[in-house]
């Protein structure tokens, strides 16, 4: 080589995120495919389960002559009391911006897969780029991703009647993508560490379908820890989607919730758990056998 | 000379099954080195062991003065590599494709636009840089393979089947830029080959390799040698048996066939044992009508050493097409 390079650790790392950023917004009908899924959430269930509505709609019980205004306080505490709010569809607007970066962040081992079978992987390998890199530039692809798709719903939310706390500070909002943006690195790298062996995209396929669902129904994004059975209430405690959700309802929506350190505690913990085995194993198994 | 490679016991299992099997040759600074074998011999599995992209189950290999199982991070550095199966993306463009792997290497931006327009341009795919990869045929995606194989300037580079499936201009031309370039930068050259025209014709040193073993390594001139050297037709007007014990008293011919008036047989320097026996013959008066000498082809070399013969064309052709399919079958 007619020149030494002096190799920076992190080299490779944003040429190599950007080579997946390129195929995404090359192409914008996927990223219109990927929003419909919360935007019809958002639209038929949350725009339906109006529970204020429904408490205080024609709630007529014979015999009992009771004032519509009492009817109405009972509903709004009840509310209250489950939801933090009155609100069920701002509630669910914020479980939509985790629920799009969970998807998001699923589908980050399908593109190791398919380096694989390509062979882009191989040529990626007789670079000089450090592995750990290979497997990073898949987990921040995959924030990107989750932080610009999280953006389209939430102004699409509001454009549909999401109410923001009135006292919403830059911070807040900052502190909300912060929340994302570990959750994102903790299942991205996940995912992406599931896939460093794999040539099989149907399994890779099988095994997002196997947990979206679960991981998004065992968390706080549709209805509130409180109102789940017991034996499902420690699951939603391991769930990181309910650390995100609770700091996000609290930032974004300015209701109580849990202790906002110990949600972010966790979620740091995750994430970077999760990124360092990735990475660690990225160096013994993403190479053949 | 210093050695570019050299390999140590070189060994891969998969399983209970060898791929490579205790191998070890040495590879000169600046020389083009071949492997010759046919399909399985292993020769993908021992490019893969150089270029670091899997681990040797036994022995290493020095690669550039770096050891591949204890250095990888350092060989990477200084190597090439055109795979043999294609590695471009294809969401992306060639151009971008291009800009990606001298990224990885860590060429400056302003270098690397300047080497990847020259490449292109060497390699003629000048006019399909801004074109997907998707688009483009088997032939343009190989050329497009080398130029990414020798973004970083290698001091060695690996080329596995790199003129698989193009035609023979094609094949032509590119050899016509890696000695160009190879001679520009010095570059060492490991290849691996179906052709064994293009073994004969642009390779210093051959070795050939069947069932993970190497069978003979050498020139090309000495491999031929090593077969019994030339074969030689003389067609005589006279006595064929006084003749024959001419030529069989001769100092190194083997295997003297006669039919009718034609004598053949082998020797190892066919030009300079031809006008010794001719004067031998003129003396008892026999007149030589014809003399051919043919130098055995590489053919007839890989046959007597492996004992199959590789059919060219055929075998690549369909080793490309049976790996289009893979392709086509992985995109579904
Ligand atoms: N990952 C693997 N697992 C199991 N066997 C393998 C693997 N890779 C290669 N082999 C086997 O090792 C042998 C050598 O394969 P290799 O690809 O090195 O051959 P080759 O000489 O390059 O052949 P070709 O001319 O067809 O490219 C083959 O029998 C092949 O089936
Ligand atoms: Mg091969």
């Amino acid at each position: 080589m007619d020149m030494v390079v002096k190799l920076h650790p992190l080299h490779g790392l944003w040429a190599l995120t950007n080579r997946e950023l390129a195929k995404w917004y090359k192409v914008p009908v996927i990223l219109i495919i990927s929003l419909i899924q919360p935007i019809v959430w958002l639209a038929f269930f949350g725009k339906s389960m109006n529970f204020a509505t429904m408490f205080t709609s024609g709630l007529n019980i014979p015999g009992l002559n009771i004032p519509k205004q009492v009817i109405d306080e009972i509903a709004s505490e009840i509310l209250k009391a489950n939801f933090g709010t009155t609100d069920y569809f701002s509630f669910l607007a914020v479980g939509m911006l985790s629920f799009i970066t969970l998807f998001t962040s699923l589908q980050s081992g399908m593109s190791i897969v398919w380096d694989r079978r390509l062979g882009v992987l191989s040529k990626l390998l007789t670079t000089p780029v450090p592995r750990g890199n290979i497997v990073m530039a898949k987990v921040l692809n995959s924030v990107i991703r989750s932080l610009v798709q999280a953006t389209i719903v939430l102004v699409i939310a509001i454009l549909l009647g999401m109410k923001l706390n009135p006292g919403l500070t830059p911070l807040d909002i900052v502190g909300a993508y912060v929340a994302l943006t570990l959750m994102s690195m903790g299942f991205a790298s996940i995912f992406v560490t599931l896939a460093l062996r794999s040539t099989s995209w149907e399994s890779q396929m099988a095994i997002m379908n196997l947990l979206n669902m679960p991981l998004m129904f065992a968390s706080n994004s549709f209805y509130p820890v409180k109102s789940m059975p017991w034996w499902l209430k420690p699951v939603a405690y391991v769930n990181p989607l309910t650390y995100v959700n609770d700091i996000n309802r609290q930032l974004l929506l300015g209701v109580t919730g849990l202790n906002l350190l110990m949600d972010f505690a966790y979620l740091i913990t995750f994430a970077v758990i999760f990124s360092l085995i990735g990475i660690v194993l990225s160096w013994r198994y993403l190479s053949e056998t | 000379m210093e050695t570019a490679i050299k390999a140590i016991n070189l060994t891969k299992r998969y399983g209970n099954f060898t791929a490579v099997d205790h191998i070890n040759f040495e590879v000169y600074y600046g020389e083009v080195f071949a492997f010759l074998g046919p399909n399985g011999a292993g020769k993908t599995t021992t490019i893969k062991m150089l270029t670091t992209v899997t681990r040797p189950t036994d022995g290493t290999a020095i690669v550039g003065g770096y050891d591949i199982v204890k250095q990888p991070a350092k060989v990477r550095e200084i190597i090439g590599t055109v795979p043999q199966e294609y590695t471009s993306d294809e969401d992306l463009t060639g151009w971008e494709n291009l800009m990606l792997v001298a990224a990885l290497y860590g060429i400056p931006k302003r270098e690397a636009r300047e080497r990847a327009a020259e490449l292109l341009d060497m390699v003629e795919l000048s006019y399909a840089a801004d074109r997907r990869v998707e688009t483009y045929s088997g032939g343009m995606r190989r050329r497009l393979e080398i130029a990414m194989g020798l973004i970083n300037r290698p001091v060695i580079l690996f080329l596995d089947e790199p003129t698989l499936g193009l035609d023979a201009q094609t094949r032509a031309a590119i050899w016509d830029y890696v000695y160009r370039l190879r001679k520009q930068y010095g570059m060492t050259i490991f290849m691996t080959t179906h052709y064994l025209e293009e073994a004969d014709k642009y390779a210093e040193r051959i070795a050939i390799i069947d069932h993970g073993k190497i069978l003979a390594i050498g020139t090309p001139k000495e491999l031929k040698e090593k077969v019994g050297g030339d074969v030689v037709t003389i067609e005589v007007n006279g006595d064929v048996n006084t003749a024959r014990k001419v030529v069989e008293g001769i100092d190194g011919v083997t295997g003297v066939t006669v039919s009718n008036n034609v004598i053949t047989f082998k020797v190892r320097n066919g030009g300079t044992a031809a006008p010794v026996i001719l004067e031998a013959l003129n003396k008892l008066s026999i007149r030589a009508t014809s003399i051919t000498i043919k130098e055995p082809t590489m053919d007839e070399v890989f046959l007597e050493f492996t004992g199959k013969r590789l059919r060219d064309e055929e075998s690549s052709t369909e080793e490309f097409m049976r790996f289009r399919r893979t392709v086509a079958r992985a995109r579904r």
